[in-house]
């Protein structure tokens, strides 16, 4: 694939962590670069660096040293306030353990990032079109019925994908997915992994963190952290 | 838009919001409730003892006086800013009362009531009381005025057992007469004037005046005192402005035609005594009585400022609590794009909730309450202290919406203050470390 092509990228980037009285070091110089639609698994074993890795594309965590780049833009450089506006437009998150938030319903949850990019004026403006996309998300995903009710009173899977929902909500270019399977069952595990390669049909890029063989052979191409550093790449 | 909808949800589902909200419900009633009934006091007392002087005093410390004060006061009479001038003379003497040195005041009741509340104040001579110094069983007789507490002895309700018809009551006076160098006037035996007057009336300033001071005519009261003769002397002169004269601005007009007054005077007979003679507002003649009521009052606020503090504090551990609970919301939150500004806010609004609805309940119970104090009381037959010995018969309970705004303002302003440091804290949290993704 062609350079042009190149929508993240990963260049000798080093991060580590104190713990307690020493710092553990994660990623050792770990190079990366993920191009326009592609559904790419990283894996690699417990340790191995792969959740900092992810968090550190998505502008969540900022590395130590080494370049991260968004379409030849360098995270680094920019300010938190675009950092925040880059996550809000840019990327989705879906998380292990759904993350949603519980005061909220599962509509206002899918809502969530188009009312925090948006001001109180602004929201009025695009409140109605909003709701309109929320509400088609949450059709396709088969939760239709479900938009009044509250996360707790979801199951795994249907947490899952109501969080898929939300990061899907903005239209993102990069969708970040963090053990998606990682908290359900094989049979619900399956479903949403069904449903990324849905989206991955339809163009959208997908990065997704697990430690599952399984799961990952369900990417197009397939990354392995070993001990910090990017060891391996395979294509299926 | 999210911020105030996740803010009141945070408000209704936390029960710690409930504590919070009840700590600043409790405290706005609490310090509502006495800042009310502390300055109902105090104003309710600065008001008698104004309308016991009227605007402004002309006056000297000394028991002796001074003269030449009618041409004074004819020229008050004459500035277009002075509504009334009265003269006074004040001493003290041993009245057959209990044998105890009262307070005499010796007055024209007419031109003192244009002046003071006198009028009002009395009860056998209502709208007469230019013959309030007539018995009204003997009108021939001397009569004097004295306070009710003076001869009355209180019950347990604060009032007075008057009888509706005034029976014959006589009071020896016996004072002590100064000529015009403080001396004695008169030497030997007779040292004391001696004089009995009759009861005719009494009077209710609805202070301490109700127990010390007696009412005479002035020209009796100068003959007692030795302020009598053809250089007639007296203590004080109370004077009143036209309506719209301010206080300051008519006691300075005061103290100039007064300063032109004394040049005139030069070389009069009693000059000295002119020169001993202050004039000043009615707040700085009172300063050390009203003073005390006054600081009395600020104390108070001062304390109850400090359960304001108190407030915030609870405030400030309830949201470190609540920061401590939602910390993977903020992370949720910054993941999707909310910035540090929009958490700190989502934070202060959900102190602002807790502040203005605290203060809306503890107003809202604390209105009813100190309108209906007095009754509330009574029917718990609560007696907050001994009322024959105090001049306050009823709690204050008259609402000063100023007062209340502020206390309101301020209660929010303190949970605005106690979320301050938590939602900072929340807002400048790492995202990965909140959403507890400490998985590498």
């Amino acid at each position: 694939m062609s350079d042009t092509n190149t929508i993240l990228k990963a260049e000798g980037v080093f991060k580590s962590y104190r713990m307690g009285q020493s710092d553990v070091k994660v990623l050792k110089g770990a190079n990366l670069s993920i191009e326009q639609g592609q559904f790419v698994g990283i894996i690699g074993a417990s340790g191995s660096g792969k959740s900092t890795l992810l968090h550190i594309l998505g502008a969540l965590d900022r590395p130590d040293s080494g370049i991260v780049s968004y379409k030849e833009r360098d995270l680094n450089r920019e300010s938190t306030g675009r950092l925040n506006r880059f996550r809000n437009e840019t990327i989705g998150f879906v998380f292990q353990f759904y993350h949603l938030l519980d005061e909220l319903n599962v509509l206002e949850n899918v809502l969530l990032p188009k009312m925090a990019g948006c001001s109180a004026f602004g929201w009025l403006v695009c409140r109605s079109a909003a709701k309109k996309r929320a509400k088609g998300l949450l059709e396709e995903f088969g939760l239709g019925e479900r938009i009044g009710h509250k996360p707790y009173q979801l199951s795994g899977g249907e947490r899952q994908r109501v969080a898929i929902a939300r990061a899907l909500m903005n239209e993102p270019e990069v969708l970040l997915a963090d053990e998606p399977t990682g908290n359900l069952d094989s049979e619900t595990g399956n479903g949403i992994l069904e449903v990324l390669r849905r989206l991955h049909d339809t163009g959208q890029t997908v990065v997704m963190v697990t430690h599952d063989d399984k799961v990952a052979e369900w990417a197009g191409r397939v990354i392995k952290l070993v001990d910090g550093m990017v060891e391996e790449q395979a294509w299926t | 838009m999210y911020k105030f909808k996740l803010a009141l949800r945070y408000l209704l589902r936390r029960k710690i919001s409930y504590f919070a909200i009840a700590a600043v419900a409790l405290c706005v009633f609490v310090v509502f409730i006495v800042i009310t009934i502390v300055a109902g006091i105090t104003v309710n007392f600065k008001g008698k003892v104004y309308n016991s002087i009227g605007d402004c005093v002309i006056h000297t410390k000394s028991l002796v006086g001074f003269g030449h004060y009618e041409e004074f006061i004819e020229q008050l009479q004459n500035e277009p800013y002075v509504y009334a001038a009265a003269p006074l003379v004040k001493n003290y003497a041993m009245v057959s009362v209990d044998q105890e040195t009262k307070e005499i005041a010796g007055i024209e009741p007419v031109s003192f009531s244009k002046v003071t509340g006198f009028a009002d104040w009395i009860e056998y001579h209502k709208g007469d009381v230019g013959n309030v110094f007539q018995p009204t069983y003997d009108v021939n007789l001397p009569g004097c005025v004295p306070g009710i507490g003076c001869y009355f002895r209180r019950n347990e309700d604060g009032g007075y057992d008057t009888p509706e018809q005034l029976r014959q009551i006589a009071l020896e006076f016996n004072c002590i007469p100064l000529n015009a160098k403080g001396a004695m006037s008169r030497l030997g035996a007779g040292d004391f004037s001696s004089k009995t007057f009759y009861y005719s009336d009494h009077f209710r300033a609805g202070y301490s005046l109700d127990w010390k001071r007696i009412f005479l005519p002035l020209e009796e009261a100068q003959l007692l005192c030795g302020m009598g003769g053809p250089d007639k002397r007296v203590t004080h002169i109370h004077i009143k402005f036209n309506e719209g004269i301010g206080l300051e601005e008519g006691t300075s007009k005061v103290k100039e035609i007064w300063g032109k007054y004394l040049e005139q005077k030069k070389g009069v007979i009693n000059y000295k005594l002119l020169e001993n003679v202050q004039v000043d507002s009615w707040k700085n003649f009172s300063k050390a009585v009203v003073a005390m009521a006054e600081t009395q009052q600020t104390m108070i606020i001062i304390c109850f400022f400090l359960i304001g503090i108190i407030t915030a504090f609870i405030v400030l551990v309830v949201f470190y609590m609540v920061v401590s609970h939602k910390s993977k919301d903020i992370g949720i939150l910054k993941s999707v794009g909310a910035g540090q500004v929009s958490i700190l806010s989502l934070f202060l609004s959900f102190g602002f909730m807790i502040g203005v609805l605290g203060s809306a309940i503890g107003a809202l119970i604390g209105w009813p309450f100190i309108v209906y104090i007095n009754e509330i009381f009574d029917f718990f037959n609560i007696q907050l202290w001994d009322k024959r010995y105090s001049s306050i018969l009823v709690v204050p309970n008259e609402i000063d919406p100023k007062v209340l705004s502020v206390i309101i303002i301020s209660a929010i302003g303190a949970c605005l203050l106690g979320a301050l440091l938590p939602s900072w804290r929340a807002a400048r949290m790492k995202c990965v470390d909140t959403l507890q993704v400490t998985q590498l």
